[in-house]
This record gives C-alpha cells, sequence and structure tokens, in this order.
C-alpha cells in the first residue's frame, strides 16, 4: 500500500478531493485507495498529479484524467492542473489500501491476493481459487482469467451458489 | 502521455528509436485486430470474452507505444494507427495471416507471445527509460497472456488425432514466419551501439527458438532450419490488405471527425 505524508491544508484538500472521485468501472472504490494516484505536487501557479494506470490498455484512463482535472480545477488551489500518465512507477496491485480492499469486497470484487511488495513475474499466475466476497468461502473455482474489464477474472462459489469477479494481482 | 520529454536525442538516436517502437507497436495492433475477429464466434462462451479482452490489451498496448512513438517524431498516435497505406505497415510476417481456424489461432498466438516475452524482455532494459518503463509494465500483463495461451497450446496438442494434427499443421505452416518478429532492422547496429536495444535481435532469436523448439517438436517432429530475414518486416499479403480495410474503416468514412 502507498502511504503518504500531508504538509498543509491545501494539500489536504487536494488529497481529499482526488481520494472523493470513484474509480470509472468500479465506483465503489475511490482513485487514492485503489492507488493509481502517484506523485502529487502542488506549487504556487500549479498542481501536478501523477495517474498510474492499473492496466496499460485501461480505458478509463481518459476518464480518470478528466475527473481529476474538473474537480481540482474546481478547487480553487491553483491556476492550472495538470495530468501526467506514466509508468515511471508501474501501478501493481499491492498499491490497492486496506480500504479499497475492503471496498471492493463489500460490492462483490475479490481483491487481489496481499503480498508485502510487487510480484515477480514468474509469481504473476491464475489462481485456481479466490476467496469469494459473498460468503468468504474458498470452496470456489476459476471461471474465467479473463472476465468483463481488462483488470479482472471470474470464479464461481460453490458454497452461496454466486459467480463473483476478482481484481487480478498484476 | 509519458512524462520524460526526449529532448536530448540526436535525430540519429531518434531515428532508430522510432524503428524499433514502430515494428513492435504494429505486431501488437495487427494480432489485436486479427484476434478481435473472433468476438462473438470463439468455440465457447468463457474463450470469447476471454480473446476479446487479451484483443483489448494488445490494442491498448499499440495505443501506448504510438503514443510514444508520436512524443519522439511530433507525430499523431491515431494519423500513425489509421493512417498510413498497407506498405507502410512493419508488423512481422507471423501477423500476415487470416485468423484461420481455432488451431491456427492458438498456434500464432503461442509462437508470438513466446517470441514477444523474449523481445520485452530486452527492451524492458532498455537504456531509454520511457521505453524500459513502458514494456516492463507491459510484460506484467503480456504474463497472463502468456499462462493462458500455453493451457491452450497443451489442450489441443492433448486433444483427438484431428486437433493433434490441425495444431500441427499450423505450427509447422507458421514456423518459417514466426521468426520475423526479431527480423533485422535498419538501424540496429546504432540501437544496440546506444544501449536502447541491449542486445541484437539476433541473439534474442537464438534463445527464443531454443527456448521453444523442445516445446513444439514433440506436437510437429523436428522442425526446418529458420531464420529472420531482412523483409520480415515489410512483406504484404492479402489476408493483411483485408484487415487493413477493416481496422481504417471508420477513421476513412469521416477523415477528421472527433467525439
Amino acid at each position: 500500500m502507498v502511504t503518504t505524508t500531508i504538509h498543509d491544508a491545501r494539500e489536504q484538500r487536494v488529497w481529499e478531493a482526488l481520494a472523493a472521485i470513484p474509480d470509472p468501472e468500479i465506483p465503489a472504490i475511490g482513485l487514492v485507495d485503489l492507488g493509481v494516484i502517484g506523485e502529487v505536487r502542488i506549487g504556487p501557479e500549479l498542481v501536478h498529479v501523477e495517474l498510474l494506470p492499473t492496466f496499460v490498455g485501461c480505458p478509463a484512463i481518459e476518464v480518470m484524467r478528466h475527473q481529476i482535472e474538473e474537480r481540482l480545477t474546481a478547487l480553487g488551489v491553483a491556476d492550472r492542473v495538470e495530468v501526467d500518465v506514466t509508468f515511471a512507477t508501474p501501478w501493481t496491485s499491492e498499491r490497492i489500501s486496506p480500504a479499497g480492499r475492503e471496498q471492493l469486497r463489500r460490492s462483490g470484487f475479490a481483491p487481489p491476493v496481499m503480498t508485502s511488495g510487487p510480484a515477480g513475474l514468474d509469481e504473476l499466475a491464475v489462481l485456481p481459487i479466490a476467496e469469494c466476497p459473498y460468503c468468504g468461502s474458498r470452496n470456489t473455482t476459476i471461471d474465467n482469467p479473463f472476465g468483463p474489464t481488462l483488470c479482472r477474472a471470474i470464479y464461481h462459489c460453490a458454497a452461496c451458489r454466486q459467480p463473483f469477479e476478482q481484481f487480478k494481482r498484476v | 502521455m509519458i512524462s520524460e520529454p526526449p529532448a536530448t536525442l540526436d535525430p540519429t538516436a531518434r531515428e532508430a528509436l522510432a524503428e524499433l517502437i514502430l515494428g513492435v507497436a504494429d505486431d501488437e495492433f495487427v494480432i489485436g485486430f486479427w484476434d478481435s475477429e473472433w468476438t462473438g464466434i470463439a468455440p465457447m462462451l468463457e474463450e470469447d470474452v476471454a480473446t476479446s479482452s487479451i484483443a483489448q490489451d494488445e490494442i491498448g498496448h499499440a495505443r501506448a507505444l504510438y503514443e510514444l512513438l508520436a512524443d519522439l517524431t511530433g507525430d499523431d498516435a491515431d494519423r500513425i494507427a489509421f493512417g498510413r497505406e498497407p506498405d507502410a505497415y512493419r508488423h512481422a510476417a507471423l501477423l500476415n495471416h487470416a485468423r484461420g481456424d481455432w488451431a491456427f489461432s492458438v498456434a500464432r498466438r503461442w509462437l508470438y507471445e513466446t517470441a514477444d516475452a523474449a523481445r520485452l524482455a530486452a527492451l524492458a532494459t532498455s537504456n531509454w527509460p520511457p521505453l524500459a518503463q513502458l514494456t516492463a509494465k507491459i510484460r506484467r500483463e503480456e504474463t497472463y497472456h502468456r499462462l493462458h495461451v500455453d493451457a491452450w497450446l497443451r489442450r489441443l496438442a492433448d486433444a483427438t488425432p484431428d486437433v493433434r494434427e490441425r495444431l500441427a499443421d499450423a505450427l509447422v505452416r507458421l514456423w518459417p514466419d514466426a521468426q520475423q518478429v526479431f527480423a533485422p532492422l535498419q538501424t540496429e547496429e546504432e540501437l544496440v551501439r546506444a544501449g536502447f536495444l541491449p542486445e541484437p535481435l539476433r541473439a534474442i532469436h537464438a534463445s527464443w527458438q531454443q527456448a521453444v523448439r523442445p516445446v513444439l517438436e514433440p506436437i510437429t517432429g523436428t522442425l526446418p532450419p529458420a531464420a529472420p530475414t531482412m523483409d520480415g518486416r515489410t512483406r504484404r499479403t492479402d489476408d493483411f490488405l483485408w484487415l487493413h480495410g477493416q481496422f481504417t474503416m471508420v477513421a476513412r468514412s469521416e477523415e477528421g471527425a472527433t467525439w
């Protein structure tokens, strides 16, 4: 997970505004909890925000960019807002905060397997089992490693007979 | 889109990087469009979703690479993707074939994913940060594609004799063209000298071929010697002309349209 030190009231307002922007594809989670906000630099005239795509081809990136520009401009802390999409710091699934994992679970998504750091390439795998976000059972099977969006896989729970999606570890 | 401005590159370096990136981007773009041809008609619903998702990933990778290229050359990513004549595309000959049947698509994807993985491993250590960073991220996503198609290769190889034969025929037919993912580039000497490409493509090719033969030959029998050639990224086929007509259709119908 990503931690940020907040220095002053302006910075606090910027981070609060960013945290309130929902993910366009999974609105239950906000952009800060999802971990897609990288470094934020706040100058007298310019707020500069790094945006880290979960997947390179994520079609929601432009929507996120516009929402960040719109919300931060409305906040009026600086004249200009600049959003930079970057891969210099790659988004990896352990950037999702504990609160974010809980929000995912509550809206029916199994969060990615929790690890202390980014997975090595050889550790990325399609897992046969994921914990059911509805009943907590691990009596589940994978239906499809590729789900309705790039970042999701589809499982089925034998205990509560519910299909569910998992946010992939990447 | 990428934050690091390539301002310090001289024209020779810029030209070399542009040739390198264009080939990778066109490969991803063209295989993405071929695989999207399965949307709605894959052999089972689960695979329909998976193939469509993989195709979307590939086109997304192509988009990011075209944007990197556009930043480098002062061009426009959409223009590069949709505004070129068929002769100006630089995808490998492996991607000149229509999707064929399911065994053919699995065979092609397996050959492409393994070759792409070898190439991405090298590009992720490029000394030009924007390329290294983007390909490092792409590699993580491609890992899932590779695991998926590898499972399909084994599934078809262990199926009935008819299926196994179709798979073997497709692999043998595509084998020479698969080498062309590593076709020499005109600027390769400069790319290696500058460290943009950590090792020559022929070296990456040799280790790829050495790694895939033991997996393929139990299915196909001994595969003939094969090597990349100078025309590996410039050959065109009627199949590709048809695909080009398809993927440029909307862009051509209303030039300069925005939405």
